[in-house]
């Protein structure tokens, strides 16, 4: 952070509070991702419906953020770290308001198999999954609030293990359901769930980027690892791995 | 924690001036004093040719005594002295064997304030060929005056009354028609000292055009204190600051990631 503050105050006030709608929105789907994927685990459909609900204080805090860094774009030509710290609010903010809508759109599968029994260990994957993302969110967020672009690059280097953590739901719910049909309904409603997740991490690798530009003016170039291969996964693999 | 740590990851590779650019003006270690006071320090650069180079800083930072360096108006000044090396293509511009009025043909100059002479349109251009016997009758000084006025952009709003005052011009137009007169000697290289500030908008876009037409034949410097003209015109950027050099580079690296903190409070209106 640049110790020396603007000679026009009300710059930099419009810059922190940038950064506050930021951390704003950053609590906000954090909770949200918790809430739903506690309303997945245990059946409830009245949390599950609340976090459907709270997805809109979310998606007022992106408007907030888009008019206050197009406003202070056109009213103050930003230069430098101003420039790009106005462009990545912009950025994140577009990343955290599409994690709120994985972690409501987790929450509507919530509701719809709200009366279904699940096993417990048909969870204990998915529950590794969110705790896994959960800490990808949290460290992302403090990496933007820090200015850290370590910590961002190492956010950004753990996603491999979500996609790994992903591939092996697909295949145990794969599995579950070639074991007994009945089980289908509840498994795609899961692998959905995990797929959220699964493209939440890539939304926190989308923000860690953007917090290295925001530190160092650069773009990270390489391509972030591509560990999701079921994409061209078919159930027959399965067989003949097994 | 600045940005000098390495990231482990492959970066976009920071953009290296064009090597094939000629660097027209060399400048190694110029210092300026004005009597006991030092004004300039040892400030060295490459200012390459094709190219619209800015130099920016806040008041009394040194960019406009550099910039009279170039064609010596700074020899007007009794008290002025300046030391270092300055060449402009190779050739040392303090030798004694060089004409000054031949180099400040060489090195035209704009300034702030529109400042025609106050005779016609047509000798405001025709004035410097004319004493500097680049053509040899009226005919071709005709078509020397035609063209800088195109070149300037001025051509077709005053072609009908090129015997006018210049001093009857609007201040954007007036300003062209000093660009015009600029160019009217062949100079190799264009100095502008805040050419824009007395400017409207309108008029400030037209010259900015200009510039950005010009520049493809010309070595263009150009004084500003507008970080956004700066940003727009120019293809390389210097940031001067209580009479050193702080910063060069690249146009999009000075406004997107200046190296030196100094650069960075100045250009995002910080205190330093």
């Amino acid at each position: 952070m640049p110790e020396h503050q603007h000679i026009v105050k009300s710059y930099e006030e419009e810059l922190a509070v940038l950064d506050s709608r930021i951390a704003q929105m950053g609590g906000k789907a954090e909770q949200l991702l918790g809430q739903a994927f506690e309303a997945l685990e245990r059946r409830d459909p009245n949390l599950a419906s609340s976090v459907v609900a709270a997805d809109l204080a979310i998606d007022d805090l992106q408007r907030e953020i888009e008019e206050k860094a197009i406003t202070m774009i056109a009213r103050r030509q930003p230069m430098a770290l101003d420039l790009r710290q106005i462009m990545t609010a912009l950025k994140v903010s577009g990343d955290l308001e599409r994690i709120g809508d994985l972690a409501k759109n987790i929450g509507k599968r919530a509701l719809a198999v709200s009366g279904e029994s699940h096993p417990k260990s048909l969870m204990t994957g998915l529950r590794h999954m969110v705790e896994l993302v959960m800490h990808q969110l949290k460290d992302v967020l403090d990496a933007y609030t820090e200015r850290d672009a370590t910590k961002a690059l190492a956010v950004w280097r753990r996603d491999e293990e979500i996609d790994a953590v992903y591939n092996s739901i697909f295949r145990e719910l794969l599995t579950y359901m070639m074991e007994d049909p009945r089980n289908i309904g509840l498994c795609t409603h899961l692998l959905f769930g995990a797929k959220n997740l699964e493209r939440i991490g890539d939304h926190a690798t989308n923000i860690a980027e953007n917090v290295h530009f925001l530190v160092h003016g650069r773009s990270m170039q390489s391509d972030r690892p591509k560990g999701d291969s079921t994409a061209s996964m078919r159930p027959n693999d399965e067989e003949r791995s097994s | 924690m600045d940005g000098q740590v390495q990231s482990p990851i492959p970066v976009t590779a920071t953009p290296v001036a064009d090597t094939k650019q000629k660097v027209k003006l060399e400048a190694r270690k110029v210092s300026v004093f004005y009597g006991a006071k030092q004004a300039l320090f040892d400030v060295s650069i490459d200012v390459m040719d094709k190219a619209v180079t800015a130099f920016i800083g806040p008041s009394g930072c040194g960019k406009s005594t550099f910039l009279r360096c170039i064609n010596r108006m700074n020899d007007t000044i009794p008290i002025c002295r300046v030391t270092g090396d300055l060449k402009l293509e190779g050739q040392d511009i303090h030798d004694p064997s060089l004409d000054v009025v031949e180099l400040r043909a060489r090195v035209g100059m704009v300034f702030q304030k529109p400042n025609p002479f106050p005779k016609s349109i047509y000798e405001n251009v025709a004035y410097g060929p004319r004493i500097h016997g680049l053509t040899r009758n009226r005919q071709e000084l005709d078509e020397v005056v035609q063209t800088c006025l195109e070149k300037a952009g001025l051509f077709k709003e005053v072609k009908d009354r090129l015997q006018e005052p210049g001093t009857g011009l609007s201040g954007g137009q007036q300003q062209r028609l000093c660009i015009a007169r600029a160019i009217a000697t062949r100079p190799d290289v264009i100095l502008m000292d805040e050419p824009c500030s007395a400017l409207d908008p309108i008029a400030t876009a037209k010259i900015e055009e200009l510039i950005d037409e010009l520049r493809k034949n010309y070595c263009i410097i150009i004084v500003t204190h507008s970080m956004q003209q700066a940003a727009r015109v120019s293809q390389r950027t210097a940031f001067f600051h209580l009479g050193v050099l702080v910063e060069e580079g690249a146009t999009e690296d000075i406004f997107m990631k200046p190296v030196d903190k100094r650069t960075q409070d100045y250009i995002t209106g910080r205190f330093g």
